[in-house]
Order: structure tokens, then sequence, then C-alpha cells
């Protein structure tokens, strides 16, 4: 389901009522604006806008998800830095002499800036989730078809096989799942997916006696071949896919494709409102970058600018990036 | 000129034994609609793919001869110039959807040849209406089931007005509404706008009153090259596995000339004196009142008759489903409240349109999915088999995909080196077949094993648990009809060795060979439930081609039982000696004897 999560689907929203090449700039924006800050608060401030813009666009629990992902990766940054960074002064634990690695100790500093870099990181996933959920993906490939021809192809190609694939590897393992059971092979196959037969119903397992994902005793040898026996199959199908897919768009004229004509689209006030929202959020983030508000340094000790700053450019980013969430009038999916 | 002319073509795959194509030489005129008929496995996706010269530009491959599209030899133009002239629809839609959303897609071939907007949106409006998925536009190429995906296919092949429109069995997966009503855009297409149409399919009961040409491919070459009735002629007597039910039905009575549709066998009959002057076809069969098995008397009712006559255990009763809903979270209610229950020895055609339902309920009584409310309980395992069989084969070779009981109660032991995907539709289908249903007991010691395939041997030993519901999800999709026939005579045994079957099919024609008993799905409910021949015999869609010429009379669905009640009515007319109907009736007699 993953998979799907992470695909655009017209719904009734502002963002999705926005020309694709202005959804992809305020997104760029917001991704810019990221990179650009480095106090937490800030951008803790950030990752509340975007769940509060992925709510407004219909894709919340999308957005969560992500960021539920994106904590997994989050953890082990803050981890590898604490433990690698010997750069602040504040230790909070000493490991002793760890050989080659030299004297173990971990600072605040090094889990503060470890912390910073995480948040960074989720911001960049969710900002990339919200972008590809609600940016007409075919739309901007036809502005990027103007410009560079054979990109667009790659990208189309691309855009495409990803659901394919997706739908592929999911009729696959559900294949799988219907085979006969009782054969080792079935057993090996189950466990490798990590999922009993029939587990969604609950107690059909056990009262068709088939077998337990837990209970089949196969070595993690063998669930690794196991698994490489599928990703294999899913390999040999994307294979014929790509084939059949570059077959279709030999056919449909890709090759003797001549420069798509531009299509005028009035500027909806949507447009607008978010054109406004990127230049306020990139005006924002740069002005305060140059200004030196909501500074923070973190090496080689914690230093914090003007906490009434930084409160105040936090609460003025969310405010420029929600905004245009408020005009919902008209809307249709 | 011609719009496809075939001058000597032979075509070998890359690595191939064999040629796919051998000597093929083919006129095709402007606006002529020709069907392409043969057995899989014998050329005719071949012969589509030279048309469009995606072999060999595409596919590689040794060729000779040459193909002429509308003047363009296939040699010196690639694909991609070819397609402005042709659009080609292939078998399986997903792959032909290269955009995101349906509307992105028809336009495509628009935009890419540099049309202005205004034409392109033109053109969109116009095929989506034209097909009937106007309402499509704006959803995702990923949300649309397997027939609306094959209607934007083909949406897409027809958006920029070929003169020469290639079909690689553009019916496989659409209901009968759907089916018959594509055959009737093409024949508007052909008509309208003189569109060389050139259709490969395997129901050419569908098609071939439509056509104006039909062209039977066998082993790669042209074995038959005419109009629709004379190869009707020729498949009595040649290809007998291409016969149409109609034309089989004239044949099995000695009637002729075999029919090339509805209207034409019922004119041959009446004029016969077999069918009487004037008659319709009734809404149901006689003396069965319409809608008298319908819901409020099918599934709930049959699921009470079933499990309070038996006190409410039901010792025949394998598989009942009550009260089941299933919504897709955040989505439509795809099944709203089914009830139905299968017993031993049932054989049960799960009809309806696309999007009716049909494999959400498989699904739900298989186990893969949960049921937002209601109950599914089973006395046992419930093998589905999911519509493509391609699904299931993860190895190299038949014998490690099920073990060799399996693969000989499937009569595929002698394939067992081969790799699956190697094999032809029928028996791709029969091994997945194998590997769902398994060999249901222990082999004994001492079988033989294959030399070095220690896999095997441990699969072997194995028990497996024989299902008590076989449930088929579409399962004669791209098959040809003796394929069709060898897998309904394989369910029939099944169903008699005490097993309970479900067949999700499109295909009236393989649910009157293989069921005795037909659901009828619409909108996520049960809308009737009862014996197939009371079902599928006065029906206008969801019907048989034998009981469409009988109009339902008799219950006969099947060509044998509608020359059995020919037959009677011949002797019951009492006629001249001399008479037709008398000729019949010793024809039929002698035949059916």
């Amino acid at each position: 389901m993953m998979g799907d999560a992470l695909f655009y689907r017209r719904l009734a929203s502002p963002l999705h009522a926005t020309r694709a090449s202005v959804g992809a700039a305020w997104t760029i924006v917001l991704i810019a604006a990221a990179l650009a800050c480095e106090s937490p608060l800030v951008l803790a401030a950030l990752v509340g806008a975007l769940v509060g813009a992925g709510a407004g666009a219909g894709v919340g629990r999308q957005v969560v998800r992500s960021l539920r992902m994106a904590a997994i990766v989050a953890l082990p940054i803050v981890v590898v830095n604490v433990l690698v960074s010997r750069a602040g002064l504040t230790v909070f634990l000493r490991l002793g002499d760890l050989g080659p690695f030299g004297e173990g100790n971990l600072t605040l500093e090094a889990l503060v800036y470890g912390a910073v870099i995480a948040l960074k990181v989720a911001l960049l996933m969710l900002a990339t989730t919200l972008g590809s959920l609600t940016v007409d993906p075919d739309e901007l490939l036809r502005g990027v078809r103007r410009l560079s021809f054979r990109s667009a192809l790659t990208a189309s190609l691309a855009t495409r096989m990803i659901p394919v694939l997706a739908g592929d590897a999911r009729r696959l393992a559900e294949a799988q799942r219907t085979r006969a059971p009782s054969s080792r092979r079935t057993r090996r196959i189950l466990a490798a997916q990590g999922e009993p037969r029939g587990a969604v119903r609950g107690g059909v397992s056990a009262r068709l006696g088939l077998p337990h994902a837990g209970a089949c005793g196969e070595s993690s040898l063998t669930r690794a071949r196991t698994q490489v026996t599928l990703v294999s199959a899913i390999l040999s199908f994307s294979l014929d896919r790509a084939l059949d897919v570059a077959a279709t768009l030999e056919l449909r004229g890709f090759a003797e494709a001549r420069r798509a004509q531009r299509r005028p689209i009035p500027w909806s006030r949507h447009d607008l409102a978010f054109v406004v929202s990127a230049s306020s959020v990139a005006a924002l983030a740069i002005g305060a970058r140059l200004a030196g508000i909501a500074a923070f340094d973190v090496y080689p000790e914690i230093t914090v600018g003007s906490a009434t700053e930084t409160l105040a450019l936090a609460v003025a980013l969310v405010a420029a990036i929600l905004f245009p969430f408020a005009d919902r009038k008209g809307i249709r999916p | 000129m011609s719009s496809l002319v075939f001058d000597r073509v032979t075509y070998s795959y890359p690595g191939a034994g064999t040629p796919a194509l051998q000597d093929v030489s083919l006129r095709i005129e402007p606006g002529e609609l020709c069907v392409l008929a043969g057995l899989s496995g014998h050329g005719k996706s071949t012969l589509l793919r030279a048309a469009c010269g995606l072999a060999p530009h595409f596919y590689g491959g040794s060729f000779a001869g040459s193909v002429t599209v509308e003047g363009l030899d296939t040699r010196e133009h690639p694909p991609s110039r070819l397609g402005a002239l042709t659009g080609a629809l292939f078998q399986d839609p997903e792959t032909q959807l290269v955009m995101g959303s349906v509307r992105a897609e028809l336009a495509l071939v628009l935009e890419n040849r540099g049309h202005s907007p205004a034409m392109v949106a033109r053109g969109v409006e116009e095929v989506a209406l034209a097909l009937g998925i106007d309402h499509l536009l704006e959803r995702s190429t990923r949300d649309l089931s397997g027939g609306e995906q094959q209607r934007v296919a083909l949406g897409a092949a027809l958006a920029g007005r070929p003169k020469v429109v290639l079909l690689d069995e553009p019916t496989s997966q659409l209901d009968p509404v759907a089916g018959d009503e594509l055959i009737g855009l093409l024949r508007r297409l052909n008509q309208e706008w003189d569109t060389t149409i050139l259709l490969c399919e395997h129901r050419l009961e569908r098609c071939l009153a439509a056509a104006d040409r039909a062209i039977a491919m066998h082993e790669g070459r042209v074995a038959h090259d005419g109009r629709p009735g004379d190869f009707l002629e020729w498949a009595r007597d040649e290809a007998p596995a291409l016969q149409t039910p109609g034309a089989k039905l004239f044949a099995l009575s000695g009637l002729g000339p075999a029919p090339v549709g509805v209207k034409q066998a019922r004119a041959t009959l009446r004029s016969r004196g077999l069918l009487a002057d004037g008659s319709e076809p009734p809404l149901a069969a006689p003396g069965v009142p319409a809608g008298s098995r319908a819901a409020g008397d099918g599934g709930a009712a049959r699921l009470r008759r079933c499990l309070g006559f038996r006190g409410g255990g039901g010792e025949g009763v394998l598989l009942a489903v009550r009260g089941l809903w299933y919504e897709i979270p955040r989505g439509p209610a795809v099944l709203r409240g089914v009830d139905l229950v299968v017993e031993a020895g049932e054989s049960i055609a799960l009809m309806g349109r696309n999007g009716a339902g049909k494999s959400t309920l498989l699904r739900q009584a298989a186990g893969l999915l949960a049921p937002t409310r209601g109950k599914v309980e089973a006395a046992g395992r419930v093998a589905l088999l999911l519509q493509n069989p391609n699904d299931y084969f993860l190895h190299e070779r038949v014998a490690q995909e099920a073990s060799l009981r399996a693969l000989a109660a499937a009569g595929l032991e002698d394939l067992a080196e081969r790799n699956p995907r190697d094999l032809s539709g029928g028996e791709r289908q029969r091994l997945a077949l194998a590997i769902v249903a398994g060999d249901g007991q222990r082999a004994p010691a001492g079988d033989k094993l294959l030399p070095g395939d220690v896999q095997l041997a441990e699969d072997r030993t194995d028990e497996s648990d024989p299902p008590v519901v076989l449930a088929l999800d579409e399962p004669t999709r791209g098959m040809d009809r003796e394929a069709k026939a060898a897998l309904a005579a394989e369910l029939r045994r099944r169903a008699g060795s005490g097993q309970a079957v479900i067949v999700a099919t499109h295909d009236p024609e393989f649910a009157a060979a293989c069921a005795d008993r037909a659901v009828l799905l619409a909108d996520g409910r049960v809308i009737a439930d009862g014996p197939v021949a009371e079902l599928l015999a006065g029906g206008w869609y969801f019907s048989t081609e034998t009981a469409r010429i009988l109009g339902g009379e008799g219950e006969a669905l099947e060509p044998q039982a509608g020359a059995r009640l020919l037959g009677e009515r011949a002797t019951a007319l009492l006629l001249p000696s001399e008479g037709p109907a008398e000729h019949l009736r010793t024809v039929v007699q002698g035949g059916l004897e």
C-alpha cells in the first residue's frame, strides 16, 4: 500500500486546483526553506505546517505516514552523529577509550545537530510526499516536454513504470498467497512475505489448518533464498513490462514527436495564492538568513538567537504556507 | 492502394526454432473489417505486430518478405512513423497506459503529432464520448478496472484517427455488454470513417457477423481467407475448434449454410419451419416466471434453505457468505450485503458487468480480503486461481512450480522440464490451477524423481490439503476454444468429485459448458441466482449464441442441446417425409446417437 500512497490522485483541494508548475515551485520553495533554516523551533514549525498543508490538501494520512517513515530514517542520523561527531564541548556521556576511534565522548551539541539534520531530512521527505501527491505529473511533464523532450520521455516512463511495477509486485505476492498450502515452498514464500495466508481474517488460518508464518520454522537462509526468488521474478516481470511500455510509446509516436504547443490556461486565484505563498516563504527564509534572525549555531557550543524573533519567524512561515488552503470555494475534484 | 499488404512474409523471433509467420501473403483493402481467427500460438498476434512494424523493428529476429501499410514499407519506416497510420491495441491493456490520467493518455498521441490544444481537446472529447469513457477522463489510469483499462487503451489507439486499426483480443476483459458495444463501435468506425480493421479474436460469435472477411491462421500460415460464411463452412471440415456455437448447432443439425450471426441463423430456421414466424426471444425460459430466482428468492433464501434444513450446520455446505459488505478504505462499497451458499459438487458461474464485484467476492471467499461487515465461512480450504496465470510462475522449470503428482493430475507431467512462460495459454492456466489446487495427497514412496532436483524431492513428500472450493477468476482470458473446452471438462470433473467450483467469467459459452448454477452480480449485489440453463437461456447479453438463436426455448445453451431440441421439434412438426424438418430429424438423431 505504501507504493500507492505516493501517487497523484486528483482531489478537491486548493493545492490540487493549482496549476502543476506553481504546485511544483511551491514544493521546491518549501524544501529550500527547510534547507536554509537552522533553528529547531522553525524546522519543527515547518514540519507542523507541512502536515497541516497535507491535511488541507486531503492527503494528511499519507503525509503522516511519511512522517513516520521519516522518524525511522531520522533516528539513525541522530545516533550516528552523536557517535561520530567530536566537535561539541558539552559531554553528557563518556564511553572511555575506544581504541582506534579515540575517546568516546558523546556531546549534547552532536545530539542537537543530529536532530537538526534529521528534521531537515524529515522536511525533505514530507515536502516530496506532498508534491508527489498533489502535483499532476502529466501536466508537469507536458510543460517539461516543451523544454527537454527526451528528459520528459524518460520521466514519463519512470513515473508510469513505478505504479505498474508496484502493481505487479502486489499481484505476484497475492498469487503466492493463493498457492496450495503445506508444500515447503509455499511455507517459505509465506514466511518470506511475513504474512500468514488468510491472516486478514481472524481465525481463518487456524480453522482451515493453514500454515502460520511464525510456525514455519524455516531458517533465515531459506527465507532469504525465497525472497531472492520473488524479487528475481518481479525483476523479470519488470523487464517484460518495460519492453511492453516502450513498444506502446513507440506506437504512440514518441520517437517522431513534435514539440507540444503551449496550452494557455488562465491564472486562477489558487495559482496566485500559491505564488504569493511561495514568494512569502522564500522571502522570509532568505530574509531571516541574511538578517541573522532565528540564528542557531551548534558547534562548539549551542548558541540561540532571539526567542521572540525565532517564534515570530516560525509563526510567519506557518501562516505563509497555510493561508492558500483557507480558500476552498468552488473547488471540484 | 491497399491498406495492408503482406507479401511472402516469414518471420522468426530471436532464438525461436520455428518461424512465427511462414510465407504469409495477404492484401487488405481500405474499409475492410477482417477477423483473424486461429488457435493460440499460431501467429495471430505476431501478424498484428508485423503489421505495425514492431516485428522486426522492436522485437528483432529474422524477417523475410515485405509488409506495406498504406504504401509505407515497414522495413523502411519505424513503428513510430507507422503509428500515424495504425492504431494498435494488444492483449494486456495495463502496459499500454503510459500516462497518469485518462485525459492525458488520450491526449498523448495528438500532442506528439503537434496538434493545437484545441484540436487535442476536441479529439480527446470525441474519442471519450465514442467509447463511453467520458466519465473516466479525470480518473487516474491506476484506478481503472481491467475492462476500463481496455477501453481507455483502445481510446488511446483510436485518438489519432488511424487509417488501420489492429486489435488483439479487445473484448477479452470486457463483459458481454461492453464487448457487444465495442464490436458495434468498431463497425461504426469502419462504416463511417472507412477505417480498416484487423481484429484478432477467439470469441468469433461476437464479431463474425460484423466482419467482411475472416482469415484463419494455422502454424504461422494463412490457412483460410474468405467471407465469414465461407470461413465457417471451411472450419466445419478443417478446423472444428474455430466453429462458432451457431455454426456448430447447424453442423450438428445437418443444416446449412453455417450462420455468421444470430439473425441469419434464426432466418434459416424460420425458413425451414423450425422457428415460428414472428416469434421473439422470451425474456425468461418457458414455464419459469421471469425473476423467479431473483435476489429475493436467491442468495438469502437459498442460505436460509440450506442452513435451515440442515439444522444450521449444513453438511453439504462448503462455503457460506452471509450479509457480506466490502468497502474500499475511504472508497465506495464494492459488495453490498451478498449472501451465497455453495454446496458440495456445485459448479457456479459468477457473472456480471465489469466492476460488479465478482473478483472481490472471490477474494473474500479465499481470505485475501477482510469483510467490512458480514461473514465468510468455509468448510475447508478455498483455492483461488487469479486472473493472470503468469503471476504464479517464479521458477525456470515447470517441475519447480508444483509437485509431480499435481502436474500429472493437470496432464502436464511431460512438460516438467519446460519453462512455464514458454507454455501455451491453456497449459499455463492448467499449471496455475495445479499450483493453487495442489495434489491433495501424499506422494507414495518410490515415485520417480527428476535427477538432481532436491527441491522437487522435498515438495513431493508434502501432504497438500485438497481445496473444498475451487474459485477461478476469469480463467479463460486469451484462451482459445479448445483450451476452454478442456478447462470446462476439468472443472466438471472436480465438481463431480465433490469439490465446489466457482468461476467468475464474462463468457456465457464457458459458463454454460462448466457450470450448473449461475449467480448474477450487479453493483455489488446478487440480483439473480439460479440454474445456469434458466438464467442464461432468456438473456440478451448474458446468454449463449445457441440460446439466442433458439430464443431460449428448452433452456438449450449449448449446440448439442440445441441440436437435440431441433431434432425433437422436427419430429413433432409431422412434416412430409421429404421436408427439411424430416431430414433434420434423421440427421440429428443419427448424429446424436
